[in-house]
């Protein structure tokens, strides 16, 4: 816990040394290599600057990929809290229905490709409700949980003081179950990057995925390196994103739970 | 069910509960008046907090009625303003101070200006600033976050203030303190007090009436006035013989049933 007291550069260098060592050991290690399957380091970042960095690669590899992840995902975030509040307020509905939810969580995500394709063809409706329909379970179980948690003596007050419904949904209950929605929505973030990398590659509306595939298909090999290059940094992006956005709603626990932690 | 009684705030009458056929409370019967403060008094585990709850209308008991103003509490009604024991978890965690206090204007469709002005109108008469009211209340001690919750329930503006235990889980001083605040709030703002406690002391220094709960399942042993004045000193009141008279008393009506078995 001392790591937190530190400043941002320290933080940064935490971070980096180990990606840093391992870039220049691969870069050496690989600059005489003859082998097909892994080319020199300076031929993966080539190819990588030439798909990922100018415009008009970026235009057809890179936001296809980040509309669809963008819609899929906010889709999963929007029906996983609002079914997941409505289970978790209503007691009996959530008892019936756990063993069921359960089942359906357990089916990997990529393992519906097939069905969904048969469902909806190979088109990108079909690829935004797969990673919807992927990502819904974490985001859905975890709502149930924290709206089930919600401290009673709060819902007392908000009886007593006749809070109104949806005062009562927005102030207290969605607050109060914010730190479980966001540990199912890391998850559900990570499973929807997954299933968009695999989704796309069926069909032809582009993106990471089919990119990846076309270049291992027309032995692109330092392409295809570039392109797991691309998704390793989109990957990481992302989780930045997502704490900074965490770090700002959850700043008042986060904050309550350093003062526990102190005071224990 | 109607009161005869003009004056009565809050009228109690047979009331009786149980869980599973298991008797906690039997034919409570007692009227409150109109700027009155009563300390219910009793044993731990004697079914208190129940009798609270009821009398809040977050639970309905078993026979009997609660009436509010000759309204019947089937449910929380308008006026009713609760302060409970663990303030820690009676308080919204993510909210700040003075927001925790706004909800209940806000509930009851004050606009955004209004309730601030309120609320810190109430954190104000419970001491504290505008300092405090922009803290998250896990931020204060616990004396502080208990004056939280009664600047919530002030700004309220009940007609009626119900008090589970409130002063328990401080320390001894700041209970003083909270005790004296509480008699002065009463005065000033002349609010209608049903304090629920466990302790004597508090009990027969804080109210005009004492109701001492005994028994099992708990009835009304006897209502006790308490003719101490309306100026009241932790030190002087409590070292007259007056004082250490009721206390007997009501001790003597509370300890007089223990062994009873119903």
């Amino acid at each position: 816990m001392r790591a937190k007291r530190t400043g941002w550069p320290a933080t940064l260098a935490l971070e980096l040394w180990l990606p840093v060592v391992l870039v220049i050991v691969w870069w050496f290690a690989s600059s005489a290599s003859t082998s097909v399957y892994f080319p020199p380091l300076s031929s993966i970042l080539t190819s990588f600057a030439h798909d990922w960095l100018d415009p008009v690669g970026l235009a057809k590899n890179l936001v296809p990929s980040l509309q669809l992840l963008a819609l899929g995902y906010s889709l999963a975030l929007v029906s996983g809290i609002v079914v997941g509040t409505v289970l978790g307020l209503v007691g009996g509905l959530e008892r019936a229905t756990r063993p069921l939810l359960e089942t359906l969580r357990a089916i990997p995500g990529v393992a519906l490709l097939p069905i969904f394709i048969v469902l909806f063809g190979i088109d990108v409706q079909m690829k935004l409700l797969l990673i919807a329909f992927g990502s819904f379970w974490p985001v859905l179980l975890n709502t149930i949980d924290g709206v089930r948690g919600i401290e009673p003596l709060l819902l007392d007050v908000s009886r007593v003081f006749r809070v109104g419904r949806v005062r009562r949904l927005v102030s207290i209950i969605l607050p109060g179950a914010s730190p479980q929605i966001f540990a199912g929505a890391r998850t559900a973030l990570a499973i929807s990057l997954i299933i968009m990398v695999v989704s796309e590659t069926v069909g032809g509306n582009g993106g990471v995925g089919y990119f990846l595939l076309a270049a291992q298909r027309n032995f692109a090999i330092s392409s295809m390196w570039g392109a797991i290059l691309a998704l390793g940094i989109l990957g990481y992006l992302l989780n930045i994103v997502f704490r900074i956005i965490e770090r700002m709603v959850l700043r008042w626990h986060r904050l309550q739970q350093a003062r526990l932690e102190s005071h224990s | 069910m109607t009161t005869t009684t003009g004056e009565a705030t809050l009228a109690a009458r047979g009331l009786g509960h149980a869980y599973g056929g298991r008797a906690v409370l039997a034919d409570i019967d007692f009227e409150v008046e109109r700027g009155k403060f009563v300390c219910i008094v009793g044993p731990s585990g004697v079914g208190k907090t129940t009798l609270l709850r009821c009398l809040a209308g977050l639970q309905r008991s078993s026979s009997g009625s609660v009436s509010l103003s000759g309204r019947e509490m089937t449910e929380p009604l308008p006026g009713v303003a609760l302060v409970f024991q663990d303030y820690s978890r009676s308080l919204m965690p993510w909210s700040s101070v003075v927001h925790n206090v706004e909800l209940p204007l806000r509930a009851n469709g004050a606009s955004r200006g209004a309730a601030r002005t309120e609320a810190l109108r109430a954190l104000a008469l419970v001491g504290l600033d505008e300092v405090a009211a922009g803290m998250y209340p896990w931020q204060l001690s616990g004396g502080m976050q208990q004056r939280v919750a009664i600047a919530r329930a002030l700004a309220y503006r009940p007609t009626l203030l119900l008090m589970d235990e409130p002063f328990a889980s401080v320390d001894a001083y700041t209970r003083a303190d909270l005790e004296d605040l509480m008699l002065r709030l009463q005065r000033e703002l002349q609010l209608t007090v049903i304090l629920v406690t466990h302790d004597i002391d508090e009990a027969v220094y804080l109210s005009d009436q004492v109701i001492a709960l005994n028994g099992r399942p708990a009835t009304v042993a006897e209502i006790v006035d308490v003719p101490l004045g309306a100026d009241r000193d932790q030190v002087a009141t409590k070292s007259t013989p007056e004082f250490a008279e009721l206390r007997a008393r009501v001790h003597g009506l509370i300890r007089g049933s223990r062994g009873t078995t119903s």
